[in-house]
């Protein structure tokens, strides 16, 4: 094994360095920005640290929301100008590509930047993924180059397609939300990328995703009150609603089609169709 | 109860004695279903009491069959059907109304069943061994328990309530040769006139039935046991306190007609009550009670060949409750109040196993720990005229229904997006009832408006499976309230030696509460043909007639008989499920020198009003016929009792509009009861 550059974070960080005020004292909470999340990679650097997080123990194959922070150690404080931008990239034997991805932004916590990757496929020993950090600290261009781990989801599901369409289009679809699911109508979220070129991959806007989820150990159980997603500009992601009416392990059947309401991919679960050919699977 | 005060006014008796006349005025007047003796004017004619005392020797001779299941001595009454799903735990309906749309209640007691399925009426949670009569009230007349459209049953416990007997004990056994039915029980009671003491148990055990020609009906055994205590201290005159522990556990019962058998169905019942003869001068007869019962009921397909999915599915059922009510009389009016309220919590899940067993369990909440609240007044006036009497009657409920878990809220709200954690209603019920006498004559008329809530199925179920219609019903939180205008009649001619009674009645049910088809929801349980949400109909009518008689052809010989007629349709025209075909019952009866004996014949018509969209098929006309021998023997002052008998002599393959799925009923049986009591 080569030296790596970075260093593999402890798996559990789970950091509550404030105290909790008295529930009758009216000062609001100090929070924790990074509350909940794992720091997944740690970047030094002479005069700052680069702390990568997520809400998962590592980076797998889909959709992944990373949060980075930048601490500046002179001042021991995170910078809040660091304009951070970042490039995905997998190296494979023969030829090299980029993968879905999200700007990085401050505007909800403004030491924290994040944004998301659709990794594809997963690294390993000969393939890997390496993610491009560039940033301004104290005014200076930094570039960090981040050789990063991306394995299958344990859990074995599939919450990512990557199928060429009837359009002849090679198109992403990653499962966002819910993240826990529920016996209830669950917010649906997805985000669909469409791949212009090997390193390019722009947002698709204004198509739709039906949703009909099913139960293929109940005899392909549906539920009621889906609501098939729809582009959200202020999200850039897919909303729906779907309904899970018990737990266990469900088939989200979807059919993707485009502006004009064209079919580029999926069927309808019919009695002689028990299945899309496009779907996400759920286990809860 | 109140058809028992009324015929004995107990001012300045002993309840003690009050009690023994009651049994024997009970016994003169309901033996045979008939109607209050000439002399009384008071009681109401549509109040039924079925004698079941298991402990006085009174009845044993004109039991036909004691021991027998509560259910059996239901099912003889004149105004309930039994809905049967096997051998064990039958639905009662009274006015061809189910659970739903009666008021069942123990000793005045609300106890909800707590299976999803309906495979325990409350009814099933007690025994022939501590019940002394069920009081049975036709629509509004059973309002005293409950709110109700069909009518109410109370099923009044046995006590021995300050009577001077001393010790005394009984032992009893009973065996059933179709399905190998075991019975035994005892009962030692004491009681003197400060304290009282009554303990029995009860043990019943049966293996599979065979339906007519020896066709053996797999999953209807049973086995249940049943304990109950009670006792009472007298504190002074006229003021005492009584306690009630009933005990009641079934397992391994099957059946037949559904899909799963039940591993556990426990019931535990307990009370204390306050009683006092009068109160503020004006009052008698005052009587508070507290309870709090609990029931688990345990579902089990681990027996069944070829299950599609293996799932558990237990309840549980809680209830506590309160009633304190009082008579009055002033001049001619003659009251009765009661204030009463319950809080129920009804919890039911379901999880299912995967075939492929790496797939998480999948799991949903049948009945989303519902809370029901409701306090009712319940008042009612009864004035003798000369030569007639006036009843009248009326309850004001004020009823709640919250759904207190969140994945059960979360659960509903997939199909209802919009509805309310609680619901609140106030329920309204009037009732006016005139008996006139016009020389042998008894007319009897009555109005009456009455409202329930929907069940905690119709308004909160989720993916209940009937295997009646073979749908998953759901229910809905924003039923409408389901009302009733009921009107009945009833005209008898009574000799001392002949009476004739015919009666009838209506309901025309506003907002009728039923399961229909919902096209655009796709089934949960594998096989199931659709699924059905509880939906209000505009209305609903249901028309009951019958005609009844009896003739005493000589001191020993009496002769009865019984012919009815049932319909139901809703809205559209179409027929209602579970109306009853025209059906009869007839019996010749022998009384003499410490025997009886007895034959009867029981039938119905065909079924020719039924629907299929409910899940019925025509049931074919049949008829039974049954006999019974008993003796009395006297052995050194104490008693030995032998009854034997034959049912479906003729071991006839049938099976009736209730039975679910047309699981036939039981072919030719032969039992014997013994019961010896040391006095």
């Amino acid at each position: 094994m080569k030296t790596l550059k970075y260093i593999f974070a402890i798996l559990i960080l789970s950091v509550s360095f404030v105290s909790c005020s008295d529930d009758n004292d009216e000062t609001p909470m100090e929070t924790n920005p990074v509350e909940g999340l794992t720091m997944i990679y740690e970047i030094p650097a002479a005069d700052h640290i680069v702390q990568i997080y997520s809400e998962k123990q590592n980076l797998e194959v889909g959709y992944n929301e990373v949060s980075i922070r930048i601490k500046d150690l002179a001042s021991d404080k995170y910078v809040t100008n660091a304009a951070p931008t970042w490039m995905p990239m997998m190296y494979m034997e023969t030829t090299q590509h980029s993968a879905p991805h999200s700007m990085l932004s401050n505007n909800e916590e403004s030491t924290v930047y994040k944004g998301h990757i659709v990794f594809q496929m997963p690294s390993n020993n000969t393939e890997y993924w390496e993610v491009m950090f560039n940033y301004s600290m104290n005014g200076q261009a930094m570039e960090e180059a981040l050789r990063v781990s991306v394995s299958q989801p344990v859990d074995g599901l599939k919450k990512t397609q990557v199928f060429m369409g009837s359009d002849d289009t090679r198109y992403i679809l990653a499962y966002v939300n819910p993240k826990t699911p529920e016996v209830a109508i669950n917010d649906l979220q997805a985000v669909l990328y469409r791949m212009e070129t090997m390193m390019s991959f722009p947002v698709v806007e204004n198509y739709k995703i039906t949703v009909d989820p099913r139960m293929p150990g109940m005899g392909n159980h549906s539920s009621p009150n889906n609501v098939d997603m729809t582009y959200s500009s202020a999200s850039k992601m897919y909303d729906g609603k779907l309904s899970l009416t018990m737990t266990g392990y469900w088939k989200i059947n979807l059919k993707l089609m485009n502006a004009a309401g064209e079919t580029l991919k999926g069927e309808d679960v019919t009695e002689a169709n028990p299945q899309s050919s496009l779907y996400f699977e759920l286990e809860f | 109860m109140k058809s028992s005060i009324n015929v004995f006014p107990s001012k300045g008796i002993l309840m003690g004695c009050l009690l023994c006349a009651l049994v024997c005025g009970i016994f003169t007047s309901q033996l045979y279903a008939q109607e209050a003796p000439k002399d009384s004017l008071k009681l109401i004619q549509l109040n039924e009491v079925i004698v079941i005392s298991a402990g006085k020797q009174l009845d044993h001779q004109k039991q036909r069959k004691p021991l027998s299941t509560l259910d059996e001595f239901l099912e003889s009454s004149r105004s309930i059907n039994m809905v049967k799903r096997g051998a064990y735990a039958w639905e009662p309906t009274i006015n061809d109304m189910a659970s739903e749309r009666l008021a069942i209640t123990i000793d005045g007691m609300q106890i909800f069943g707590a299976c999803t399925d309906k495979m325990d009426p409350i009814t099933s949670y007690v025994d022939v061994s501590n019940l002394a009569e069920a009081q049975i009230g036709s629509g509004q007349q059973g309002a005293a328990f409950g709110n109700t459209i069909g009518g109410g049953i109370n099923l009044k416990l046995d006590k021995s309530n300050f009577k001077p007997t001393g010790w005394n004990a009984s032992l009893e056994s009973a065996f059933e040769s179709n399905y190998t039915m075991r019975v035994f029980g005892g009962e030692l009671n004491y009681s003197d006139e400060k304290f009282y003491l009554n303990t029995d148990v009860i043990y019943r055990k049966a293996d599979n039935y065979k339906a007519g020609g020896d066709e053996e009906v797999l999953f209807s055994q049973f086995e249940k046991y049943n304990f109950s205590v009670n006792s009472g201290y007298k504190l002074a005159e006229g003021k005492s306190i009584a306690a009630t522990l009933i005990y009641d556990e079934a397992n391994d019962v099957g059946y037949p007609a559904l899909t799963m058998d039940v591993s556990l169905a426990r019931a535990v019942i307990g009370s204390v009550s306050f009683n006092q003869d009068t109160l503020f001068g004006n009052f008698s007869n005052w009587e508070s009670k507290m309870y709090y019962n609990t029931i688990k009921h345990v579902m089990d397909d681990t027996k069944r060949p070829d299950v599609p999915i293996h799932m558990d599915m237990p309840g549980w059922s809680e209830t506590a409750g309160f009633y304190t009510q009082a008579n009055l009389n002033k001049e001619k009016h003659h009251f009765f109040f009661k204030l009463d309220g319950f809080y129920n919590k009804s919890y039911a899940e379901m999880t299912m196993y995967p075939t492929n067993s790496n797939e998480p369990l999948m799991f949903m909440l049948t009945w989303p720990d519902v809370r029901t609240k409701n306090v009712g007044f319940y008042a009612e006036d009864h004035i003798p005229l000369s030569n007639a009497s006036v009843k009248l009657s009326t309850r004001l409920a004020f009823h709640s229904n919250t759904v207190a878990d969140d994945f059960g809220l979360n659960s509903l709200k997939i199909f209802y997006p919009e509805m309310d954690r609680t619901n609140t209603r106030f329920l309204k019920s009037f009732s006016a009832q005139y008996h006139k006498m016009l020389n042998d004559f008894h007319l009897n008329g009555g109005i009456s408006y009455g409202e329930r809530a929907p069940s905690v199925s119709e308004g909160y179920g989720f993916y209940l499976f009937n295997s009646f219609d073979n749908h998953d019903y759901i229910g809905d939180p924003s039923l409408t309230t389901e009302s009733s205008a009921e009107a009945n009649i009833s005209v008898t001619y009574k000799k001392p030696i002949f009476e004739i009674t015919a009666a009838a009645n209506y309901f025309h049910v506003f907002n009728y509460i039923i399961g229909v088809v919902d096209n655009s929801l796709s089934t949960m349980t594998i096989g199931a043909e659709g699924v059905k949400i509880y939906t209000n109909l505009d209305y609903a009518q249901l028309f009951n007639a019958s005609l009844s008689g009896r003739y005493s052809i000589s001191n020993a010989f009496k002769l009865t008989g019984q012919v009815s007629y049932h319909r139901g349709v809703d809205d559209a025209g179409e027929n209602l499920p579970l109306i009853s075909p025209l059906s009869y019952r007839s019996a010749i009866d022998f009384y003499k020198n410490q025997f009886s004996a007895s034959l009867s014949v029981d039938g119905a018509g065909e079924q020719t009003n039924y629907n299929p969209t409910y899940g019925e098929t025509k049931s074919a006309a049949y008829a039974t016929l049954s006999a019974s021998f008993g003796k009395r023997f006297f052995i050194n002052d104490n008693d030995l009792f032998v009854k034997t008998g034959i049912e479906n002599i003729l071991d006839t393959n049938y099976s009736t509009y209730t039975d679910w799925n047309n699981i036939p009923r039981m072919g030719r049986n032969f039992y014997v009861t013994i019961s010896y009591s040391v006095n």
